[in-house]
């Protein structure tokens, strides 16, 4: 697994021009804020909640602090995701797929594929290397192979889902699920823990499942980035996916984060032009 | 806050001629079914009507019933009507929310036509499998119900040339037909009839091809959204000579628009071939989205599904069973594949889209390859969409939303 970085060490105490992006997604909300030079100098991330508005408003104000500046000196703002139109600071949106595109061309340009695995959805984009999109896919209907899978099967075995990703590792006989759905796979659980199973073998198997399905959605080239709050906070599920498609995958600095930097870049390549 | 664009669809003006058509074609069957004056058959869209028509029929389409259901958005409510008594949600979502709908005694007919409580009961049914399999099932059931004799056209399945084996044995089962349906309608079969019912079944066919030619046209003066609505007069008045006038109208309303230069949506960027089905209660939706992204999708494979240009009335029977197995949904993919081609080319497309209907297998033509064959040749990009005809309980808004954006930027980049 490579990381992508930014460099946060020499940048000026304070930005008189910055340009912010805000991802409201179904799970967590996130906030990226870049100064005229592109990096990266504040972010947030918070549940999304119910109250899009407020959060998005609260994430921003926490990125601004870290960024040792003030709203004023916004000079645009671009959201993406699903509360995209809720979003007071924006004056556009952007889709999400286009969004995390951009962000993850910033940390490796070059031709990529680019697997983001969010709470209740997933993409896969292709791009090349001149960072312009030659395709994309979403999942379908249904959570399987999403965060939203994780979190009902932790729910199922009853231990906290932040403990997933130590577990697995620990694995020796994985156990594979055979459903495409969440909640024949939680029925499938079940069942396992009923014969006798060991939870460190079912937590690799329910990882398993997720990658599945992530790489039945479409064909990968041969340079993959991983991004997307599942990536972030289960980094076993890029060593699986690195085991699986035999390759090592690009992950960057923040892998939560590429879809609102993406809208800070598209803010300032806006402003710009 | 980013602000949500407002768009206003624009309205053809002959689209009204057409409404008014269908309205007196509803209450024809009606007063028909209310009075035994007319014998009433049943056929499925691309069924052999011409036949129907010459021995006298006033021809009803269940599907143009089933499509309505869809877009007054009843259907999703009537769907698990069906699925209860045994019509899996599985199966195309045309079958069961007609069916769901006969289960619950409603009908769109009643909203909007005054005086119609619903479908007018059959005499005969008369199906032909060149579609799918589920149109015989789904008249099966009513015949059934209403005990009224069942027949059908057994055609074939991908189907790569159309050769004379095929159209003799499609033509013998038509002519194989004619007695029962002589006894049903209590009439002789009229050859001359049938010659002239053909005769305005090619008409129609051809004026409606000049209707969807005219979006080759930049900007084009019509959307793929005006076709789903506009092809109604094609289904069920082919053959008639009422049908054509009000295309007559149309075409000229086309024509000065394509003379003024006058696109069917504002400031067309991008053109767009839609193939697979509309989802029906999302027509609105759709279109609206669509122009709000400077994007008009004007040409389909669905609403071509209407031309027959082999219909020749000096040789009916053949002519009709080549024109009836020739359509695309009956091919293989290698002609499906020429055909898009050719489209593509024709309509200058800058992106396709594939609505892969969950319910109807027969018009998802993305599920074996097909996006990846045709984007490798011909390097325009695909998109392809779940969701269904019908059932709404399968489409989700958002992610067709994403998905459409996200298309549109994606052509934007490239150009
Ligand atoms: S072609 Fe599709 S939508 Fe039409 S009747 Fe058959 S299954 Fe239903």
């Amino acid at each position: 697994m490579t990381m992508g970085k930014t460099d946060m060490s020499e940048r000026p105490r304070t930005e008189s021009s910055i340009f912010v992006g805000t991802d409201v997604g179904s799970s967590r909300t996130k906030v990226a804020v870049v100064n005229p030079d592109k990096e990266l100098i504040g972010y947030s991330i918070e549940k999304s909640g119910t109250d899009f508005t407020a959060t998005a408003d609260a994430c921003l104000a926490t990125a601004l602090r870290m960024a040792g500046t003030n709203q004023s000196n916004i000079k645009a703002a671009v959201s993406t995701g699903y509360g995209r139109n809720n979003v007071t600071c924006a004056d556009s949106t952007k889709t999400e797929i286009g969004c995390h595109a951009k962000g993850c061309f910033y940390y490796f340009p070059q031709a990529i594929t680019v697997i983001d695995i969010g709470g209740q959805d997933n993409k896969i984009i292709k791009l090349d290397d001149h960072g312009h999109r030659t395709g994309f896919k979403m999942n379908r209907k249904c959570a399987a192979g999403t965060g939203a899978f994780l979190e009902e099967m932790a729910l199922r075995l009853d231990i906290p889902i932040d403990d997933l990703n130590d577990l697995a590792p620990k694995s020796t006989e994985m156990v594979k699920l055979g459903s495409f759905c969440t909640v024949f796979s939680a029925t499938e659980v079940l069942e396992n823990i009923r014969n006798g199973k060991r939870v460190e073998d079912i937590v690799k198997g329910i990882y398993f499942s997720v990658v599945k399905r992530i790489m039945e959605m479409d064909s990968f080239t041969e340079v993959v980035v991983m991004t997307g709050g599942v990536t972030a906070n289960n980094p076993y599920i890029v060593t699986l996916t690195e085991e699986l498609i035999g390759r090592s995958i690009l992950v960057p600095e923040h892998p939560q984060l590429t879809g609102a930097l993406g809208a800070a870049l598209f803010a300032l390549e806006n402003n710009c032009s | 806050m980013p602000e949500e664009k407002k768009v206003q669809l624009k309205r053809l003006n002959s689209s009204k001629v057409l409404g008014k058509f269908m309205a007196e074609y509803y209450y024809e069957l009606d007063n028909a079914a209310k009075t035994g004056e007319k014998k009433i058959a049943w056929c499925t869209s691309v069924g052999p009507a011409e036949i129907l028509r010459a021995l006298g029929f006033l021809v009803y389409f269940p599907e143009t019933h089933s499509a309505m259901l869809g877009s007054s958005r009843m259907a999703t409510d009537l769907i698990p009507k069906a699925n209860a008594v045994g019509y899996s949600p599985d199966i195309c979502s045309y079958l069961t929310a007609d069916i769901g709908a006969y289960l619950a005694k409603v009908s769109p007919l009643a909203t909007i036509f005054k005086g119609i409580e619903g479908p007018p009961k059959p005499d005969v049914l008369v199906f032909n499998t060149n579609q799918c399999r589920d149109v015989q099932d789904w008249f099966n059931f009513y015949g059934e119900e209403y005990k009224v004799p069942v027949v059908g056209i057994h055609s074939y399945v991908g189907v790569q040339d159309v050769t004379e084996s095929h159209v003799a044995s499609i033509s013998k089962q038509m002519k194989a037909m004619i007695p029962l349906l002589e006894e049903v309608s209590g009439k002789k079969f009229d050859e001359d009839k049938f010659k002239e019912a053909v005769a305005l079944s090619r008409e129609c066919s051809d004026l409606w091809k000049d209707v969807l030619d005219s979006a080759s046209a930049k900007p084009s003066p019509l959307t793929f959204f005006d076709g789903t609505t506009l092809m109604g007069a094609a289904v069920v008045g082919r053959g008639t000579k009422k049908a054509n006038d009000a295309y007559r109208e149309l075409i000229a309303e086309l024509k000065d628009r394509i003379a003024n230069k006058e696109g069917a949506i504002e400031n067309e960027r991008f053109r767009i071939y839609w193939d697979g089905m509309p989802v029906w209660g999302r027509l609105s939706m759709h279109a609206k989205l669509f122009a709000g992204l400077d994007t008009n999708v004007l040409a389909s494979t669905y609403c071509n599904s209407w031309i027959f240009s082999a219909l020749d009335p000096d040789d009916p029977f053949d002519s009709m069973a080549r024109a009836y197995t020739e359509l695309f949904i009956v091919r293989a993919d290698d002609p499906k594949e020429k055909y898009i081609k050719d489209m593509l080319n024709f309509f200058k497309v800058d992106g396709i889209i594939y609505h892969d209907a969950k319910t109807c297998p027969n018009n998802s033509n993305c599920r074996y390859g097909m996006p990846q064959r045709l984007e490798k040749e011909t390097g325009i990009p695909s998109l392809t969409l779940n969701g269904d005809l019908n059932d709404l309980r399968l489409v989700s808004d958002e992610q067709m939303k994403t998905n459409v954006e996200a298309f549109i930027e994606q052509l934007e980049e490239r150009k």
